[in-house]
């Protein structure tokens, strides 16, 4: 049970090396042993979304995944976006659009949006609440989540 | 004066939220910090025979187990969060406390029977299994409308019955009006329990500093100062010597506001005895265990009206389930007292409430708190005589609204604050007016809804009113000062979860003394910088601590013009305070910063007058006499598909009457995610226990809560009516959007199936609940 394994993971371009449990969640790695907080935990089943982050790119819940799978992957978390001062556009675009209350969901929700703006530079209404229907947001009721994307848009086409 | 105030100014706090910098609880990180995991009773009822912790504390990474008998004399039931009413008479209430760990007896699935602390989270969880515990499983009380059976097991044993409370308040003398009545209509209506889920779970950091006497705590909770107070209290500190933190808080909604849980009281208390910071996150499924509830009431209700449609009295007796043990007293029963008349004037009320003990897990408030119940009875009853009088739902609303003239219009009844249930102001034509032209009500009902009706589609209309009683008391209190780089510094006792606090709040600051906003730094819900006030809750922040603020920042400017006139020399009726500058008007390059004014108000040497205060800055508080009541409708246009019960929300309208508009873009998010919480309430969201009160959803996978799929767009429109009651003239809003969502789903889902006069008297409904519905209407005919 308690043997470690040596991982590789890059993290936002960092590559870290730790030996872990083998079943220690990726999230619990991401935000306690390398303090990358901004990832959160909603509810450790899978359903909420908070945690999701990019795994090569893709979006993955990471309180589904134990950190061993992603030894020589590369993972990006919301603390690779963007700075308060340098923000990526997806949150400028939160901000301007007033996105997010508590702001609990919100990392994993711009996360998910990440590589669905890449895919889909004009997306329509339906095709955003489709994108975030796996995302739980318990404030905003969502419509100006829905307004943000569709303003991320439109600034990252121009 | 600049205008800050009703600007839709994005907010402050935003860029550390975004990018994953902002502080929660679960990101305290302290060196040599141990977590925490609790075993948690699987039955609802049992006696608890024996607890043997000896293998959990063999285990490896194991630092100690605490069970109640650890406890010793510390161990004692949570201090009680409300009193029951006293100025009523002929009252019943029964408090029965919480405990930090189970003794003897489990009361609930899910209530902690002992703890482990370990060098990590997953050894704790580990070694909770290694506990074995023996328990005697009990008769069960699994429901408010059995718990009153003769026979039936008894929760709290020292008591006769499972009887928590019992108290009837009236207006007029209802049984003399029902004989003079045309028509009186009476039904049972239910509503069933719900969480609020918020999508931070709760969790606790405590840490000692032996040296110091020092305890310093991080809480999920929407009250630090009661908080802090009561740890204080109980681990027999001062309340100097514990600071409590409420940080980035991830979503209340209420139970937040619940306390002390038994958490709140163990981990500090785990802290000090081991001399070393504890950390305990609830997860998920604890949760739904562990985390307070709210809803489940049965009305036997009643409405007496004139064959006009005039209303002449309503009556309504009811069971409202507290769970296991009732720290909140009373507030959700009577929340619903007083909002079971709606918006109406009602000469004649009778209400009687009997609060009973379940073997389930507690409730304590959930956005809306006994006030969506209220409304629904209400808002149902008057359906059903609208039908049977054969008046348009609108019409019969209009007929029955507290007139404009009639404010400060009073109930005789007592709110949940035991003040005098005073609704301070309100103008409900024009807000029903707005809702009616923003829905296309006259074009829908005489032509879109005749057309798709005749192409076979269920598509019905919901049109509903509510009041919201808001901002009450006591009391919260501010302190601002101007720093010598001419930012201001603002701290208030309220915790903050989501609701834009640290923009709402500049804006007050920033229309008082003519800055920006930016350079407003608040801090809420940290005892080390203020450590006075009562909480997040009742939709009260932007009224009662927003007002606190206003009256600390006029303070500050009137220091700021003293100072500002004796140093340049111009009256100060000639002043204006701009960009951070006070200057003359006329005159603007005679001016001086605010910075440079706050160094002149801290001399370090000379003489100064007898009474001068240093710096600019001042502490006031706010406490209204009683609450300031919101007002609003709700519309909805809904299709049902009649094979698979899934609806559409085709339009949903909110016309908010919240008194001075403080930021609209706010505001309205408000609105959205209180109606996306009420759409859960009315059609998704049910927590199903089973006869042995066990909970059978406790997962979000089974627990629905509406996604962006299942949310419409909600168009918001405004109607200000201020209230007399505060300077600001503000009503709370942070609950109105959760309102009456349940009541409007019911009319326009009837509306939907006007063909089989089906009548909807429970909540939540579901797919499935609504199918079984109309089969049994269909079953009827």
């Amino acid at each position: 049970m308690n043997d470690l394994f040596q991982v590789s993971i890059t993290v936002n371009d960092t590559e870290y090396q730790r030996a872990v449990e083998p079943r220690l969640l990726l999230s619990d790695f991401l935000r306690h042993d390398l303090a990358l907080t901004g990832t959160h935990v909603g509810c450790e089943h899978g359903v909420c979304g908070a945690c999701t982050v990019l795994f090569d790119g893709f979006p993955v819940r990471s309180c589904l995944m134990f950190a061993v799978q992603a030894d020589g992957h590369n993972i990006q978390t919301v603390e690779g976006l963007g700075s308060p001062d340098n923000l990526h556009v997806i949150q400028q675009a939160f901000w301007e659009a007033h996105g997010l209350q508590c702001g609990f969901c919100t990392p994993g929700i711009l996360m998910t949006l990440v590589p669905f703006l890449e895919n889909n530079p004009d997306p329509d209404e339906a095709a955003i609440r489709h994108a975030i229907s796996g995302n739980i947001c318990r404030c905003t009721g969502y419509q100006n989540i829905v307004d943000a994307v569709k303003l991320a848009a439109q600034m990252m086409r121009s | 004066m600049k205008k800050s105030i009703g600007e839709r100014i994005k907010r402050n706090e935003d860029p550390r939220l975004l990018t994953g910098q902002a502080l929660f609880v679960d990101d305290v990180d302290l060196p040599n910090m141990l977590h925490a995991a609790f075993l948690r009773s699987d039955y609802a009822h049992a006696y608890i025979k024996n607890i043997d912790v000896s293998e959990a504390r063999a285990r490896a990474g194991v630092v100690a187990v605490f069970t109640a008998e650890d406890m010793g004399e510390d161990w004692q039931p949570g201090p009680p969060l409300v009193s029951p009413p006293p100025t009523v008479e002929g009252v019943t209430f029964h408090s029965r406390r919480q405990v930090p760990l189970a003794k003897g007896k489990v009361r609930h699935v899910g209530e902690p029977i002992a703890v482990v602390i370990a060098e990590n989270r997953y050894i704790a969880e580990d070694a909770v299994e290694d506990i074995l515990v023996d328990l005697e499983p009990l008769e069960v009380v699994s429901d408010i409308e059995t718990a009153l059976d003769p026979g039936a097991p008894l929760i709290h044993e020292d008591l006769e019955s499972n009887l928590a409370a019992h108290m009837i308040q009236r207006v007029g003398d209802y049984q003399a009006a029902k004989t003079k009545a045309d028509l009186v209509i009476s039904r049972r209506i239910e509503i069933d329990r719900g969480a609020a889920a918020a999508m931070e779970n709760r969790g606790i950091v405590a840490s000692w500093d032996a040296k110091s006497q020092h305890l310093t705590i991080w809480d999920t909770t929407q009250a630090p100062i009661p908080i802090r107070n009561g740890v204080a209290t109980r681990l027999g500190l001062s309340g100097n010597q514990v600071r409590v933190i409420a940080p980035f808080i991830g979503g209340g909604f209420g139970p937040k506001m619940m306390m002390h849980y038994p958490e709140e009281i163990l981990i500090p208390w785990i802290a000090v005895k081991l001399a070393r910071p504890i950390k305990w996150i609830e997860d998920r499924r604890e949760n739904f265990y562990a985390t307070t509830q709210e809803r489940r009431q049965v009305h036997e209700a009643e409405m007496i009206l004139t064959r006009e449609g005039k209303i002449l009295g309503i009556s309504h007796t009811f069971l409202h389930d507290s769970g296991a043990y009732d720290p909140y007293g009373l507030t959700i029963p009577l929340n619903t007292e007083s909002h079971a008349m709606g918006a109406y004037d009602v000469p004649n009320y009778f209400s009687e409430l009997t609060v009973v003990f379940t073997n389930k897990i507690i409730t304590t408030p959930i956005r809306g708190a006994g006030r969506p119940q209220g409304i629904f009875v209400v808002e149902r009853l008057l359906d059903m005589a609208a039908k049977e009088l054969n008046m348009d739902p609108v019409e019969i609303r209009r007929l029955n609204f507290i007139p404009p003239e009639a404010f400060p219009y009073e109930r005789v009844i007592i709110d949940q604050a035991f003040s005098p249930l005073i609704f301070d102001s309100g103008d409900y034509q024009p807000v029903m007016d707005k809702a009616v032209e923003m829905i296309g009500y006259e074009q829908f009902i005489k032509e879109e809804q005749p057309r798709l009706r005749a192409e076979g589609r269920h598509v019905g209309i919901g049109i509903v009113p509510f009041v919201e009683t808001t901002g009450v008391g006591p009391y919260e209190g501010a302190r601002i000062n101007i720093e010598t780089n001419g930012k201001v510094n603002v701290a208030t006792g309220v915790g903050t979860q989501g609701q834009g606090h640290f923009t709402v709040f500049a804006q007050i600051v920033a229309e008082q003394l003519g800055v920006d906003i930016k350079d407003v730094n608040l801090v809420t819900g940290d005892s080390a910088e203020f450590h006075w006030g009562t909480g997040t809750f009742a939709s009260r922040g932007a009224v009662v601590a927003g007002n606190a603020i206003h009256g600390s920042a006029s303070i500050v400017r009137q220091k700021v013009l003293k100072l500002a006139s004796k140093l340049l020399e111009a009256p100060e009726e000639e002043l204006e305070l701009v960009d951070g500058q006070v200057r003359v008007a006329d005159l603007p390059r005679l001016s001086i910063s605010l910075g440079e004014l706050a160094v002149e108000a801290n001399p370090l040497r000379g003489a100064v007058e007898p009474g001068t205060e240093p710096g600019l800055e001042a502490t006031s508080y706010f406490g209204p006499k009683y609450g300031a009541t919101a007002f609003g409708v709700h519309a909805m246009i809904i299709e049902v598909d009649p094979e698979t019960m899934m609806i559409e929300i085709k339009r949903y309208v909110v016309v908010e009457d919240c008194g001075t508009v403080l930021n609209p873009l706010m505001l309205e998010a408000q609105v959205h995610g209180g109606v996306a919480m009420g759409i859960g309430n009315a059609y998704y969201e049910q927590l199903v226990y089973d006869e042995n009160a066990q909970l059978l959803n406790a997962s979000l996978a089974d627990y629905l809560i509406p996604t962006a799929s299942e949310v419409p767009r909600i168009e918001v429109g405004h109607h200000e009516t201020r209230s007399p009651l505060n300077p600001l003239g503000t009503k709370g809003a942070g609950e109105a959007g959760a309102i009456p969502v349940p009541a409007v789903f019911a009319q326009a889902i009837e509306n939907a199936f006007a063909d089989q006069d089906l009548e909807i008297l429970e909540m939540p409904l579901s797919p499935n609940r609504l199918f079984e519905l109309l089969m049994e209407k269909e079953g009827e005919s």
